[in-house]
């Protein structure tokens, strides 16, 4: 009786392969370790965590390698990953816009400040520019309800200002990219 | 040990129940029917979708029937002025998240979440509100997937992951905007679907629904120029009734294939003599794979367990026949002898399928299944490429042409299948049922191994009611091991044995529950039974074995019509072209499932 496993149709080798090769070895290590424990399923939270945090979300790619070297179908590792809101399954800007839509804010036009920025960037709440630059995301207070309204690119706050004033602080921010591209 | 008693009282009748019974099931002891859209008895339990909510005394909420297991000294309300108010409250928000289209619905008059609304007493819309949208997914060649209808019960989820092991579907997102969807919101002919329509089976409204063909198939009919063949599955006669009122379990061929005539088919044709033509073919690659192996041979006629085979697992492909399923042989053969001996130029035939199954959409599009075809007209040795099957109806769509058409079903005369390919033993008869390909092959195997005729022709070790079969069958001085799967969980089972290098010989798949009598294209269950309801399955198999018990042509190989092919078309068995036209062979697909 002959093997009943044929090498010409098995594809594990190479889907394990294009796996481990999208998640790199440390994560790739990290998941074999799971499986070794009992409920390796029970580790898929902990091992999302990882990979957002070596490459800033979870793409389809990263995923389904999860799945495969987990054992866990790939629906369910996704349906996790878009479950919690602290996964992001879209690659984020270099720089985050954090429009800050509270209470003081708001009467003081925050929704205008937050069109304006839609409209120069051609994006809405959540999403990133095409060039990959900006992600734009709501924030609830930043604490500085004196400056309203205010807006917070990475760790510096914009305040007391007008939608005129957005494209100017974009075009900064724009310059600082390509001084540090180099291009 | 006996499990302890609990006593309770439901609706101020006491009852004693075992421990571990829930308050639906207590209910239904009572005649107490709770209504519910989630629950599925042969499913995980859910408790997403509140309908069955009944009062319990002392608890300050609702609980849910499906999920709560009664206490001792329970006493349970189903039925008080507020619990049918917050019943219909739940059915309203629900329906306040739904397209209003019920009347062009594919499931209208068909409808839980309708039958629910009307029974809970909605007359009015009162929860106005913001409505989900989704785009259709219409890339799959079988399975279509409307979230605005999906009422979010995850039914279709767990048959998926539970009873075909497919894991496909997920609800992903939150709150208002989940979605039911495969892995990363994929198209479904993107994803590890393998279009078996369990999902489609299951859904309680039209979240699911298959793709129609109709369309192209009444044009074919209304086209003078065509010749319009059609072929049925063994499991449609054993179901059609159910979509014009009759009891589950009616065989009801003779008014099939009148009412087929009627729709203005040109020749009807039964898929059954294409399992006597698999079941020769089949026989003659087992005999030769006893010899000289791969085994086991597994049975390939089932396309939701070939793509599931190809996805899942790739690696034991070389151990499936390399058989056309009978649906394919029919075809194939359709357009090329019986054009041939009616003279009729093949590409003016269009082939109909009528199958109990969605996945045969899929298989009548792979590009195995088509033929070349001289084409003149393009030039000295042109071709042209043509499927053998040009369209494949479920059962659920035959039924609904036929209520078009103003066929009155009921009061048809029996009319007899056409000539030559209408033909065949009761062995092809039972290949709709589970078990049935594997009794078929061990009729006609026992004869060819010993030579002598078998000395029985039934085997009701090897039908798998209960999803699977292990057993060993003596044929001469071969002692079979043979293994009958319906479900892919439950193949799963026999393939992971296989894999462990335990010797089978035979082993019979078919994806969906019960076998192709429970496929995914078979008419929504008649009131008085639910999807995937073993009573349904039963009454349903029981049909087909009694069409083989009548008949006194009831193996393949005698089957006149299958040696007149032989005879004055294709040779013999296995021949080369045999292989050509009754053969094929897989490949491994991506994405890869995880099992």
């Amino acid at each position: 009786m002959n093997s009943p496993t044929c090498s010409t149709t098995d594809n594990w080798e190479h889907v394990q392969a294009i796996s481990r090769e999208a998640l790199g070895e440390p994560l790739w290590r990290f998941i074999e370790e799971c499986r070794a424990k009992d409920h390796p399923e029970s580790h898929l939270i902990s091992i999302l965590h990882k990979v957002q945090s070596q490459y800033g979300h979870l793409s389809p790619t990263h995923l389904d390698a999860v799945a495969q070297l987990l054992g866990v179908p790939a629906a369910k590792v996704a349906g996790v990953a878009s479950f919690y809101h602290f996964f992001r399954l879209a690659p984020r800007g270099k720089f985050i816009i954090n429009v800050c839509m509270g209470t003081a804010c708001y009467v003081k036009g925050a929704d205008r400040i937050a069109a304006r920025l839609m409209d120069e960037l051609g994006i809405t709440w959540g999403e990133t520019s095409k060039d990959g630059i900006f992600t734009v995301e709501q924030a609830r207070c930043l604490g500085t309800c004196g400056l309203a309204p205010v807006l917070m690119i990475d760790n510096e706050m914009h305040g007391q200002l007008t939608p005129d004033q957005v494209p100017a602080i974009l075009e900064k921010y724009l310059k600082k990219s390509r001084s540090q591209t180099g291009s | 040990m006996r499990k302890k008693k609990i006593n309770l009282t439901i609706d101020g009748v006491p009852v004693t129940v075992p421990e571990g019974t829930t308050i639906m099931e207590a209910c239904e002891g009572l005649g107490i029917s709770i209504p519910r859209l989630c629950y599925h008895p042969d499913l995980s339990l859910m408790g997403s979708c509140r309908v069955c909510i009944v009062e319990v005394k002392g608890m300050g909420f609702y609980m849910t029937s499906c999920s709560q297991k009664v206490w001792e000294g329970m006493e349970v309300q189903t039925n008080s002025p507020d619990i049918r108010q917050a019943r219909r409250d739940i059915v309203e928000l629900l329906l306040d998240n739904h397209p209003k289209d019920c009347q062009i619905c594919e499931r209208d008059g068909n409808c839980e979440l309708q039958n629910l609304a009307y029974s809970m007493g909605v007359r009015a819309r009162h929860f106005e509100g913001k409505r989900k949208r989704f785009p259709l997914d219409l890339s799959s060649h079988s399975v279509v997937r409307d979230s605005e209808k999906c009422v979010l019960c995850g039914r279709c989820v767990r048959v998926c992951a539970e009873i075909q092991g497919v894991h496909n579907l997920s609800q992903h997102g939150r709150g208002f905007y989940t979605v039911v969807a495969p892995a990363h919101m994929a198209d479904m002919d993107e994803s590890v679907c393998i279009q078996c329509g369990q999902c489609i089976a299951v859904c309680p409204t039209a979240a699911f629904v298959e793709k129609r063909s109709a369309g192209g198939v009444w044009e074919a009919i209304a086209n003078p120029e065509l010749h319009v063949v059609v072929q049925t599955a063994p499991s449609i006669r054993a179901a059609i009734g159910e979509g014009f009122g009759l009891p589950p379990g009616t065989p009801s061929a003779g008014k099939m294939v009148t009412a087929l005539r009627r729709l203005g088919f040109d020749a009807v044709f039964d898929t059954d003599f294409g399992a006597d033509m698999t079941i020769v073919e089949e026989a003659h690659e087992f005999l030769t794979r006893l010899k000289e192996g791969p085994l086991p041979m597994i049975t390939s006629c089932s396309p939701g367990w070939i793509s599931f085979l190809e996805k899942f697992y790739p690696e034991l492909i070389p151990l499936a026949s390399t058989c056309r399923s009978p649906m394919t042989m029919v075809s194939a053969l359709v357009k090329t002898y019986y054009a041939q001996k009616k003279g009729i130029d093949p590409r003016k035939i269009y082939m109909v399928a009528v199958m109990p199954c969605v996945a045969k959409k899929f298989e009548a599009r792979r590009p195995e299944h088509y033929l070349d075809l001289p084409a003149p007209e393009l030039g000295q040795g042109q071709t042209v490429k043509v499927p053998m099957t040009d369209a494949v109806l479920t059962t659920r769509e035959l039924i609904w042409m036929i209520k078009c058409y103003g066929i009155d079903f009921l009061k048809l005369p029996d009319g007899e299948f056409d000539a030559p390919l209408g033909l065949a033993s009761g062995a092809g008869d039972i290949f709709g049922t589970t078990g049935g390909v594997m009794e078929a092959t061990l009729r006609a195997a026992s004869e060819l191994v010993t030579g002598r005729p078998a000395d029985r022709l039934e085997f009701t070790e090897v039908r798998a009611v209960e999803g699977l079969r292990e057993t060993h069958v003596a044929i001469g001085e071969h002692n079979i091991r043979v293994g009958v799967a319906n479900g892919l969980t439950n193949a799963k089972i026999l393939l992971d044995k296989v894999k462990a290098g335990e010797p089978f010989h035979v082993i019979e798949v078919m994806a969906c529950p019960g076998g192709c009598i429970g496929g995914g294209g078979q008419p929504y269950p008649p009131e008085g039974y639910h999807v995937l309801d073993p009573e349904l399955l039963r009454k349903r198999a029981s049909a087909l074995y009694a069409i083989d018990a009548g008949k006194t042509l009831r193996k393949s190989y005698e089957n006149p019509a299958v040696e007149e092919v032989y005879e004055n078309f294709l040779g013999s068995p296995g021949s080369p072209k045999a292989h050509q036209l009754l053969h094929t062979h897989y490949a491994p697909r991506f994405p890869r499932g995880i099992r």
